[in-house]
């Protein structure tokens, strides 16, 4: 069950309208490192995950995955506001447009749409956790590239709180295949899965 | 308390919140860090009740619905919309 807070994680207002944004920070909205797969990945994997530290871990970061989905789809939606015909054109993005109009879609910035490929859900514990710590490392990666081809201080402020969120996500997934690990580590007798 | 500033201080403490609500995932015996996040909350229950009673409901299902004659949870703004919110662009730590 979830519980809608009527606000964003992080205040995002941007008063310039720019095609060339919009065209690539689409990319953590519905591309293979983004927010949409985060968060399907850790609410999918949280099943079957095995100490109580980890399925907390999986249930929260995926949590905040979505304020963070919803951050994108605001930053792609308001550098499209008061686009003109012109400057659409000129930035590329007659091809999403006349897809999408200014709909935010999940897509990759290179028009790929989102695919359920971009992640696993393996049913192992410790598989699971090093992949999501390798997706938060891909995610901060791509949060950095975001931010070498931005300029507008309105964009870079919630971007750059993005990048610190993946490096916070990388250290507690950490910590929580430490303590999937000790457990597995333990001498079990009847059911390996309880706990 | 203007609505931006209420809602800036609202983000931060719950921002507050969630971050030491991760770190007490992975470090449940951390009584310092419980103390600290009882603190949060507490905070920002009292600027949440302040929020609402100005501005309307913030929770889907939990909050009141403090107008018998009007559903404010509708009401625009939402957060994806500018007028909810104020930049940070150039107010960051350096």
């Amino acid at each position: 069950m979830w519980i809608y807070e009527k606000k964003l994680e992080f205040p995002i207002h941007i008063t310039k309208p720019d095609g060339r944004l919009a065209k690539i920070m689409i990319e953590q909205y519905g591309g293979p490192d983004g927010e949409l797969g985060a968060a399907v990945r850790y609410l999918s994997q949280k099943f079957t995950m095995v100490t109580p530290q980890a399925k907390a871990t999986l249930n929260d970061i995926a949590t905040e995955e979505m304020a963070h989905l919803e951050m994108m789809g605001t930053i792609v939606h308001q550098l499209t506001q008061g686009l003109t015909k012109a400057q659409l054109e000129e930035a590329g993005l007659s091809p999403y447009y006349v897809n999408h109009g200014f709909g935010v879609y999940p897509s990759a910035a290179s028009g790929i749409p989102f695919n359920a490929t971009a992640l696993q859900s393996k049913g192992d514990p410790l598989t699971d956790l090093y992949e999501d710590m390798a997706a938060e490392q891909k995610a901060r990666s791509t949060y950095e590239y975001l931010i070498d081809l931005t300029d507008d201080p309105d964009v870079l402020a919630p971007l750059r709180f993005l990048r610190e969120r993946e490096v916070v996500h990388f250290q507690r997934f950490g910590e929580a295949l430490d303590s999937a690990r000790d457990y597995l580590n333990q001498q079990h007798y009847f059911f390996m899965n309880q706990k | 308390m203007d609505r931006n500033m209420l809602m800036q201080k609202l983000m931060e403490l719950d921002f507050l919140a969630v971050d030491l609500g991760l770190f007490l995932n992975t470090h449940p015996d951390s009584s310092e860090a419980i103390a600290a996040y009882n603190e949060v909350i507490e905070a920002a229950d009292k600027v949440r009740l302040q929020y609402e009673e100005n501005f309307g409901p913030l929770c889907s299902f939990r909050s009141y619905a403090a107008d018998p004659e009007h559903w404010l949870w509708e009401r625009n703004p939402w957060p994806w919309q500018k007028d909810a919110n104020t930049t940070m662009g150039g107010k960051e730590c350096r």
